[in-house]
């Protein structure tokens, strides 16, 4: 719609469209406050300038009337605009599930993108249109910040944390991915791209990247490997949660508190399950911090919502 | 209009036979040992025209580099560069900027007073100043700090290598030289006003001062915990802030913000005092709604502190917070556009003089417009996510910190020079100047929304060849904005040696600082003025004026 505005960005995803229209809005309330300001100094600046013989007599007097009715009219406007900015932020900032998922991790001074199906790739990121993808985000050393300007999509990405966003792209084409929080060195160039096909050409692209495990069987080795199916698995002995279903329900903890059990809550519980430790069970499980990367944890992670889909699936 | 035009000092006049601050005493240590707020004031204010100078240069590498896609200097040297460009700019210059130096000079003078609450807590305070500037220039000449002047951590404390301990020290050093002067103003003005000055008959400009000391004897203590905080993390790794130890990287953006956000405020509200002072002047007319002012002053006082967070709407914090701070930070804008209409409808009939103070106060109002405007888009949730941290947020807060504070600040410079110095510059130099500072600053800063908007990051030395064409036209705005600071130095310098005298009101102004003789004598007044008006009290139909102290004049 704005490709012929040569100083506009490329709108590529359906957030785009809701946040420019907001953005048009705002730039039109601006044009309007900017121009009666720069109006009033111009008409007065003229009319009254030290020359002119116009009438000064019968200055205003109860300015709080003007004061008033301005502070009414300006509140009034941005009301409206906080509003409407609100209501679009909490839709925009609550990952849903998605059609398709993807897995990033911020590293100085690259994306690192890992697809479900084992697929990887580096400073790219290969989507379908028309699909809402869910971006699930990791950063192995400082706070890097994941935006595609095309998308008007963009998030910290917080070491020691997972931070999930969406989008859903409505045009095929190559767009700029960036970082845009300050990362060191080399920031500058820490930006790739990404690559939305159509759903036929992505299919191709994910078979042409060769035979891999996929990435929930990756973490399924790291879960034998790590022992965490010693007591986690179906037939152990051990007295701990089942992670079968876990992803996306509410757990309740022993301190009484209940946690919504998202990716940054399976990550935690990893790294420190002593702060987690689920009411009715013992606090036995030992602290794997420092002991998994990023990329594992993910795995892991994927892993653990995998199992959960299957059991959804299998009722 | 001509500054003979009102000769109230005649020859005869005791006040020309009294030796003025500037004669009193000659020595070297009178001056460096002085407790004269007026020399203080010109003490801090050839301190922060050095640093104003050094970051200047740093700015001037920055947009040399950015002329050509592929950049000039090294990326090591780029990130240095714009890491003390920030440092330098805001702790040491725009913050103490028009406190330190307008406000020492004349609140004193404006309410009636021979001098600060505390002389000396004032001459240290220049010394601490001093201290830290030292730190700071020790930190650029070793090769500066690579961080961002917002030290965000993990960044700061565990992977970068630059100079970023001595950086955060002069910081913290900075920090007690801001509380000893805005105590010291707190002190002043609750205590020591004249006789007949009562709240609501003070300047604006004291008014903006008062506002601005409260904010920073607040807010610099949280400041000074940062600063402590973050050495501690970065010497001894308690993991305060890693999240490998439990510990929360956004705790530090908390922290940081609490203090700086309030210090954009710190920044501004001196310089809307300074508008309000010099907008009436040269309307010739009473400013519009002086109680609103007063209000919308103290309102922003109190809003600031509570809108630290919309720095952090993509920075992980929660979606509830987020929506809160938004609230919040379009609260804050409606006592600011109060403000920018009660300027305007200050206007309306004058007898509007358009002098160079004038100038730069009708730039910042129009330049303060522009950047409050965008701080609607960036208080807006959604549009923030898109341009935070790209170079529409640069461009809004130039417009704000820089666009409007340091034209209130040349507007103050000439505006009181002739009271400060006793000479009169060149105005026809002094309009040009100010007119170019507009010119330049605007073409500097309004393709940077352009390219904030199609993307751009900050802080990164190289980006994609189509973004060139408002890169070039940037920097070719900053070269103009560079002269434009520059020249003041030349005529203003020029006026010193050769410039007509004075009188002691050129300007036909209503403030008791022009009751006084230009430059003024050393004890400020022979016996304290009583005061019976409220401040501007011009009267544009007759063309006349009555001072504070009660003196009808013809214009």
């Amino acid at each position: 719609m704005y490709h012929w505005i040569p100083f506009w960005p490329d709108t590529a995803a359906v957030n785009a469209d809701v946040v420019n229209a907001l953005y048009v809005a705002e730039l039109v309330v601006s044009g309007l406050i900017v121009a009666t300001v720069a109006a009033m100094i111009l008409i007065f600046g003229i009319r009254y300038r030290r020359g002119s013989d116009a009438s000064r007599a019968n200055l205003v007097q109860k300015t709080w009337r003007f004061e008033l009715g301005w502070t009414a009219a300006t509140l009034g406007a941005f009301l409206i605009l906080f509003v409407w900015g609100a209501g679009i932020y909490i839709w925009l900032f609550q990952a849903p599930a998605g059609d398709e998922e993807v897995y990033v991790v911020g590293k100085r001074w690259m994306w690192k993108v890992e697809h479900p199906g084992g697929q990887r790739e580096i400073n790219a990121l290969h989507v379908p249109v028309g699909k809402t993808i869910r971006v699930v985000m990791a950063s192995e050393d400082v706070i890097h910040s994941f935006f595609v300007p095309a998308f008007r999509v963009k998030r910290d990405v917080v070491p020691g944390t997972l931070e999930a966003i969406w989008f859903k792209p409505n045009k095929t084409g190559t767009f700029r991915l960036e970082c845009t929080q300050f990362c060191g060195l080399q920031h500058a160039t820490m930006w790739g791209s990404v690559i939305v096909m159509t759903p036929a050409d992505y299919g191709r692209w994910l078979t042409e990247q060769g035979v891999h495990k996929s990435l929930a069987e990756q973490g399924r080795d790291i879960f034998m490997a790590h022992g965490c199916s010693g007591c986690h698995g179906e037939n152990s002995t051990v007295h701990a949660p089942s992670l079968a279903g876990l992803y996306g329900t509410y757990v309740h903890l022993q301190d009484g508190s209940v946690r919504f059990a998202d990716e940054a809550y399976i990550r935690d519980c990893i790294l420190t399950p002593r702060t987690f430790t689920v009411a009715g069970y013992p606090p036995v499980m030992p602290d794997f911090s420092g002991q998994l990367g990023e990329d594992d944890l993910l795995k892991l992670v994927a892993y653990i919502k995998s199992i959960g889909r299957n059991a959804e699936s299998g009722r | 209009m001509t500054a003979t035009t009102l000769e109230r000092t005649s020859a005869g006049d005791p006040r020309d036979a009294e030796a003025s601050y500037l004669t009193a005493e000659t020595t070297v240590a009178s001056w460096l040992l002085t407790r004269d707020h007026k020399r203080i004031a010109l003490l801090f204010f050839a301190s922060i025209t050095v640093f104003f100078f050094v970051g200047g240069l740093a700015a001037t590498l920055i947009r040399l580099n950015l002329a050509t896609p592929e950049g000039l200097l090294q990326p090591a040297v780029y990130n240095r560069m714009f890491t003390m460009h920030g440092i330098i700019m805001v702790w040491f210059f725009l913050i103490p900027s028009i406190p330190t130096t307008f406000g020492n000079f004349f609140i004193p003078l404006m309410i009636g007073a021979r001098d600060l609450a505390f002389p000396r807590v004032n001459l240290l305070s220049w010394y601490v100043f001093n201290l830290s500037g030292l730190v700071v220039l020790y930190s650029l000449l070793m090769g500066g700090a690579d961080a961002g002047w917002t030290f965000y951590v993990p960044l700061s404390a565990s992977f970068a290598n630059g100079y970023i301990f001595a950086a955060a020290m002069a910081v913290f050093i900075n920090g007690f030289s801001s509380i000893m002067t805005s105590l010291n103003f707190i002190v002043t003005i609750h205590r020591l006003r004249a006789p007949g000055m009562t709240w609501l008959r003070l300047p604006l400009f004291v008014w903006g001062i008062y506002a601005v000391s409260v904010v920073m004897l607040t807010a610099t203590p949280v400041l000074a915990m940062d600063m402590f905080l973050l050495s501690v993390e970065r010497f001894i790794g308690v993991g305060m802030f890693d999240p490998t130890r439990g510990g929360d990287p956004i705790l530090w953006q908390h922290m940081f913000w609490f203090y700086s956000h309030p210090a954009v405020y710190i920044m501004i509200l001196p310089a809307m005092g300074i508008v309000s002072e010099i907008i009436p002047c040269y309307a010739r007319r009473p400013i519009f709604g002086y109680t609103g002012m007063v209000l919308a002053l103290m309102a922003i006082v109190i809003l600031s502190f509570f809108v630290w967070a919309h720095h952090m709407f993509v920075a992980g914090i929660s979606i509830y917070a987020g929506v809160f701070f938004s609230l919040t930070s379009f609260f804050v804008a409606v006592p600011s556009a109060i403000k920018v209409f009660n300027w305007t409808v200050s206007l309306h009939k004058g007898r509007i003089v358009f002098d160079a103070p004038m100038l730069y106060c009708l730039g910042f109002v129009l330049l303060f417009t522009v950047g409050g405007v965008t701080g609607l888009m960036v208080a807006t949730l959604p549009v923030d996510v898109h341009v935070h941290d790209t170079y529409f947020v640069i461009a809004h807060f130039h417009y704000i910190m820089v666009g409007a504070t340091v034209s209130a600040y040349f507007a103050a410079l000439h505006y009181w020079w002739p009271k400060m110095t006793g000479r009169l510059y060149s105005e026809g130099w002094a309009r040009f100047a100010a007119i170019l500072t507009y010119v330049g600053f605007n073409l500097t800063f309004f393709p940077q929304f352009i390219l904030g908007y199609l993307g751009m990051p900050r802080r990164t030395y190289t980006y994609p060849a189509e973004w060139q064409p408002w890169n070039v036209l940037s920097s070719a705005g900053a070269s103009i904005l560079a002269i434009a600071y520059a020249l003041p130095l030349l005529y203003l310098g020029w006026s010193l040696f050769w410039g007509r005298k004075a009188s002691a009101n050129p300007w036909g102004a209503t403030g008791l600082e022009w009751t006084t003789a230009s430059p003024p004598p050393e004890h400020n007044f022979e016996r304290t003025p009583t005061v019976v008006h409220e401040p501007y009290r011009y009267d544009p139909e007759h063309d006349t004026f009555v001072s504070q102290e009660g003196s009808s004049h013809a214009r």
